[in-house]
């Protein structure tokens, strides 16, 4: 009965580090590309979440309806946010940058708050409401179904960053700029691309998070634990990302469970202490990283 | 007739002038070389060229038409290809994927349409590639290292493959930064073939930055000279080599500033 618990408590753990793979990967997908440490990737996974609930609870549309507008809705937000704030501060220092991602963060908290006041909301269930079994183990058929579309977005995403040709130029982008640009690629547009990709998954993210826990201004929280992921797994490594993200998830459920929730944080920080004095790179990064 | 119009370009960075009133031609199906001591000018020159830097005076015409404000892809897209003086490789890639890379630009069907009508877009590279292998594996001999990651190959090889990507984007002109800097004595001589046969077989234009004066001298039909980012020399290889001005570059009158007073003395007169 114990190794039954263990099992279901992994399951669950496995359901959240789903979705923390899937916030990582807009994470690395705009620093491979911009080489932009984007710390406002949890806000912009909370206005996902909140333009769902604008659709759906709000408009009255459809779930599905209410998804693909918060999908585009997120999209537009990357693209208006690298326009409007990121391409200016192009060649400033890092740090500045790093900084102003920041603000970004709060300003978007701010702008939610306005809109839809700073009250916890939940939403709508869209996911299938029968229990899951595997084997005898239960799970959460929330936890279930977020993991399935985290999955399985992850997977198409895969494809597309290594079949697709605007995929290719992201690639080639993040490789040698100055070799892409010279080659014919738009490498402009290839900044704005990486963020409308990174806010369309982080709104995906957000729906899919929100729907498990409600949503609230202060969802952005997440994307803390999603800088942990990233940096454990190596900040330009995409199957960094994916395999910290699910080690994570699992371990924050564990010691959730068996030390207590107080511990839950406690063991991601040590875990990333860790990381970052074995290998500083991360698991699966670059070496020659420019640390901040 | 000539592919490629320098007209009067200056270049500062600050208060440091890189290039001062620089003009030059390239004429269609030669080899044109820009060489000159370190810190010439010679490397800014490219760069106004190519699109990564925007002269703030004079223009660049290609083929007739005023490219000086074009940014990179669309010069790109006109038919400049180029390759640089530190390797700039896709890392992580392997070299048929770079070399595809560079045949890119040559594709017709955009991104997202290549995205819908995967039959098309995939005919479309299937094609590419075949022509590509065709093409440019054999003539640079690299077929058998098609699959190797770049970054593990040797230096020589690694310049090789920068070449034949900028070869798979099939440019009018292709420009080199230094193409055999760094090569041993036997690498060199491969590449100094290869550009001759760029030249001669494919018809293409050659422009290249080299420090080598032995291959500029061997393959060239013009050579331009920049000391302190002006040209003070032009013409065959001959006629530069036996300049004073550029033996004195090149060798250094022993002060900078009998040199710098004698090129003040040449602009005054000019």
């Amino acid at each position: 009965m114990e190794w039954l618990f263990f099992f279901e408590v992994s399951l669950a753990g496995l359901g959240t580090g789903g979705l923390y793979a899937l916030t990582a990967i807009a994470f690395v997908l705009i620093y491979k590309a911009t080489r932009v440490i984007n710390l406002a990737i949890g806000e912009m996974l909370m206005v996902g979440a909140y333009l769902f609930f604008g659709a759906a609870a709000g408009w009255a549309l459809p779930w599905w309806l209410a998804i693909i507008a918060a999908l585009i809705g997120g999209g537009i937000l990357g693209i208006v946010l690298e326009r409007g704030v990121i391409r200016p501060l192009l060649g400033e220092n890092p740090i500045s940058v790093f900084m102003v991602t920041i603000g970004l963060g709060s300003i978007l908290v701010g702008m939610v708050e306005l809109i839809w006041t700073a009250n916890p909301r939940s939403l709508p269930n869209f996911f299938p409401t029968d229990p899951i079994f595997i084997g005898d183990a239960f799970l959460a058929p929330k936890t279930f179904w977020s993991f399935v579309v985290a999955a399985v977005v992850i997977a198409l995403f895969l494809l597309l960053f290594r079949f697709w040709r605007g995929g290719v130029a992201l690639r080639a982008t993040a490789s040698d700029q100055g070799a892409a640009y010279a080659m014919g690629i738009n490498v402009p547009a290839v900044y704005s691309l990486a963020w409308c990709l990174a806010g369309v998954i982080a709104a995906g993210a957000g729906i899919l998070l929100g729907s498990i826990g409600g949503i609230s201004s202060e969802m952005g929280f997440f994307g803390l634990t999603v800088l942990v992921v990233v940096i454990v797994g190596g900040l330009d490594s995409v199957l960094g990302a994916l395999l910290a993200g699910i080690l994570i998830g699992w371990m924050e459920a564990m010691a959730g469970v068996y030390l207590g929730g107080e511990y839950e944080h406690l063991v991601t920080f040590i875990l990333l202490m860790v990381v970052l004095l074995l290998r500083p790179y991360g698991l699966f990064g670059t070496r020659e990283i420019e640390r901040l | 007739m000539s592919i490629l119009n320098v007209e009067g370009v200056s270049l500062s960075f600050g208060g440091v002038k890189a290039l001062r009133d620089v003009s030059m031609q390239v004429e269609k199906g030669s080899i044109t070389a820009v060489i000159g001591p370190n810190g010439a000018g010679k490397t800014s020159l490219f760069n106004s060229i190519s699109g990564f830097y925007k002269p703030q005076e004079g223009r660049v015409l290609f083929e007739g038409e005023d490219i000086t404000r074009l940014p990179p892809p669309r010069r790109a897209a006109l038919g400049l290809g180029r390759t640089f003086q530190n390797i700039a490789l896709f890392r992580g890639m392997t070299v048929l994927d770079n070399v595809k890379l560079g045949a890119h630009v040559r594709m017709r069907t955009g991104l997202l349409s290549a995205f819908w009508y995967l039959g098309k877009a995939r005919r479309e590279e299937a094609e590419i590639r075949e022509q590509i292998e065709r093409e440019v594996f054999d003539f640079l001999e690299i077929d058998h290292i098609r699959r190797h990651p770049v970054a593990n190959l040797p230096y020589g090889l690694q310049k090789r493959v920068e070449l034949a990507r900028a070869l798979a984007m099939r440019p009018k002109i292709l420009m080199l930064d230094e193409p055999v800097a760094g090569m041993n004595r036997e690498e060199k001589e491969d590449m100094a073939r290869f550009i001759l046969d760029v030249k001669e077989h494919w018809g293409m234009t050659v422009l290249m930055v080299e420090h080598d004066m032995g291959m500029v001298m061997d393959i060239s039909d013009q050579v331009y000279v920049l000391n302190f980012g002006q040209l003070i020399a032009s013409g065959k290889p001959a006629e530069v080599q036996a300049n004073p001005e550029v033996i004195q570059a090149y060798l250094g009158s022993g002060d900078v500033s009998t040199l710098r007073e004698k090129l003040g003395a040449r602009k005054r007169v000019a």
